[in-house]
């Protein structure tokens, strides 16, 4: 299956950021969305959100995606040359752990539209450190600028006793940011309100300015903002 | 082969190696060398190599993060406790290996004998082997695509010295993609008793995990059962329990319920597992597991 050569599609692109970590399960969704919903309504004027992704062409939301390297690779050069993007401040790039096809395709396919880099989650205990420092190598290989690290799930506060406790342990985006030289964005708390509204895909931005994750998770999309190179038009 | 990837064309079809669902196949260069009526003949080779092993379980999860390695590990040492059981535990999670730092053998190498490589022992009868230990720094990238993955977790299956083994358990990388076709494909004549499942109790967590149940019926393998983690959190200063992750759609038991999958347990968030993850220990509670 041939991609369409399209290089107008993305030229109404500012800025690119691929959201990745080397592990699952840390929250790379989550913050994209959260981070595409904060820039909206950090900008001027409210705009919408365009959205793509793999699970609006399944018949079932059951369907599994059982693709090898190449055909995964496929698509991934699709949704970059044939969608119509149109006129857009950020593309957020969602990834799946790993530094692997999905992610090679996606950097070659960037690559000609001068990404603005990656954002780095990572959450705070050793063993996700681990496999995080192997993409912090991935980023460097691929000639990727790291705007930052975030760690999520930084701790939870008890709702019935305020007693803060470190879940998945502490301290981990630090050391990460610290050993590769890159920006600590900030940590987001683990937050049951988070974790239900993108459950049932509501606006956690609008609708939850009073959370403890609603400042880390502006503050990151205001660092972002402040990093993005201005674009020659 | 049962095994195949979406789409493939059969390996009697002329287009057998040809067509693009084959890239990454481990069968492509045969098929498209016109033998591709003859399976890959690691199969068999693995299938002799596991008639030393009694029992293999793989550990799977549509999603990352739940706790399949935490689980894995935990299972590992719990089957281990009696020292008469032979436990081996397989990490083919290629860009992300864990396994190495939950055991506690973080800077172990693997090393080479007449007859094969040898597993890291955490106990004496507890080997491990994961691509960790063949990575020299902490910051080592495995930037591979599907097939130079697809050929170590063939290495890791056929030229691995487990010797006489009760029970390999295999932790998987999130996903339904070349890791997961190769394993089942690679043991498809040696006899895999089933896949446990890990997952936790939000309906994004179980959409994955929908889509895992299903490959694995697609690829004919049986499914032992469900493990809800993360399920509650204890405050450790009040004890009252919260649920972090709601079960928004009813959690791991009402898709078990609906799927009539049995649901094998539920873990709570326990902050101390990390901390003993550096230890290799396993907390009392993950017991009641190993009765299934």
């Amino acid at each position: 299956m041939e991609a369409a050569v399209e290089p107008g599609n993305l030229a109404g692109v500012r800025h690119i950021i691929l959201v990745l970590s080397g592990k699952g399960g840390v929250g790379k969704s989550t913050i994209s969305t959260e981070l595409a919903l904060a820039l909206r309504h950090a900008g001027k004027k409210e705009q919408s959100i365009s959205l793509m992704s793999v699970g609006f062409l399944l018949e079932s939301p059951d369907e599994a995606v059982v693709w090898r390297g190449p055909k995964k690779n496929a698509l991934i050069k699709q949704f970059v040359a044939d969608v119509a993007w149109g006129q857009l401040d950020y593309l957020v790039v969602d990834t799946p752990p790993g530094t692997s096809d999905e992610h090679m395709a996606a950097v070659e396919a960037l690559r000609p539209y001068s990404p603005l880099g990656a954002l780095v989650v990572t959450t705070p205990q050793a063993v996700s450190v681990g496999d995080v420092r192997r993409e912090l190598t991935f980023c460097r290989k691929t000639g990727l600028q790291v705007v930052g690290v975030v760690e999520n799930m930084s701790g939870f506060v008890c709702p019935h006793c305020a007693e803060c406790t470190n879940v998945f342990s502490r301290g981990g985006g630090e050391v990460l940011a610290s050993l590769a030289g890159v920006p600590f964005l900030g940590s987001v708390p683990l937050d049951p309100e988070l974790t239900r509204s993108l459950e049932e895909g509501q606006d956690f931005i609008r609708d939850f300015p009073k959370s403890p994750a609603f400042p880390a998770l502006f503050s990151i999309a205001q660092k972002v903002m402040s990093e993005a190179p201005a674009r020659l038009s | 082969m049962e095994e195949v990837p979406q789409g493939c064309p059969g390996t009697g079809s002329a287009q057998a190696g040809r067509g693009a669902s084959c890239q990454g196949c481990p069968n492509q260069r045969l098929c498209a060398s016109g033998a591709g009526a003859a399976p890959d003949p690691a199969i068999e080779e693995i299938k002799e190599k596991m008639k030393t092993v009694k029992h293999k379980i793989l550990v799977l999860s549509g999603k990352g993060g739940v706790g399949k390695s935490t689980f894995s590990a935990h299972l590992a040492h719990g089957l281990a406790e009696d020292e008469n059981t032979q436990v081996a535990l397989l990490d083919i999670d290629i860009c992300g290996p864990s396994i190495p730092k939950i055991m506690g053998l973080e800077g172990e190498q693997v090393h080479q004998s007449g007859s094969g490589w040898s597993p890291v022992f955490v106990e004496d009868n507890l080997g491990v082997m994961s691509v960790g230990f063949l990575l020299s720094s902490p910051d080592d990238a495995v930037i591979w695509r599907g097939p130079k993955k697809n050929g170590m977790i063939k290495q890791f299956l056929r030229d691995v010295d487990w010797g006489e083994v009760d029970y390999l358990i295999v932790d998987t990388p999130p996903g339904t993609s070349d890791e997961h076709l190769s394993a089942v494909q690679y043991l498809s004549a040696a006899h895999i008793d089933g896949a446990v499942i890990i997952t936790t109790p939000q309906e994004v967590s179980l959409q994955d995990v929908r889509k895992e149940i299903n490959f694995c019926h697609k690829v004919k393998l049986p499914i032992i059962g469900v493990v809800e983690n993360m399920s509650v959190f204890i405050c450790p200063k009040c004890k009252k329990e919260t649920q972090i992750f709601p079960p928004t759609t009813g959690g791991a038991e009402v898709m078990c319920q609906d799927l009539k999958i049995p649901l094998l347990g539920k873990v709570p968030l326990d902050p101390h597992i990390g901390i003993q993850e550096f230890c290799g220990h396993h907390p009392p509670k993950e017991e009641h597991f190993l009765s299934s």
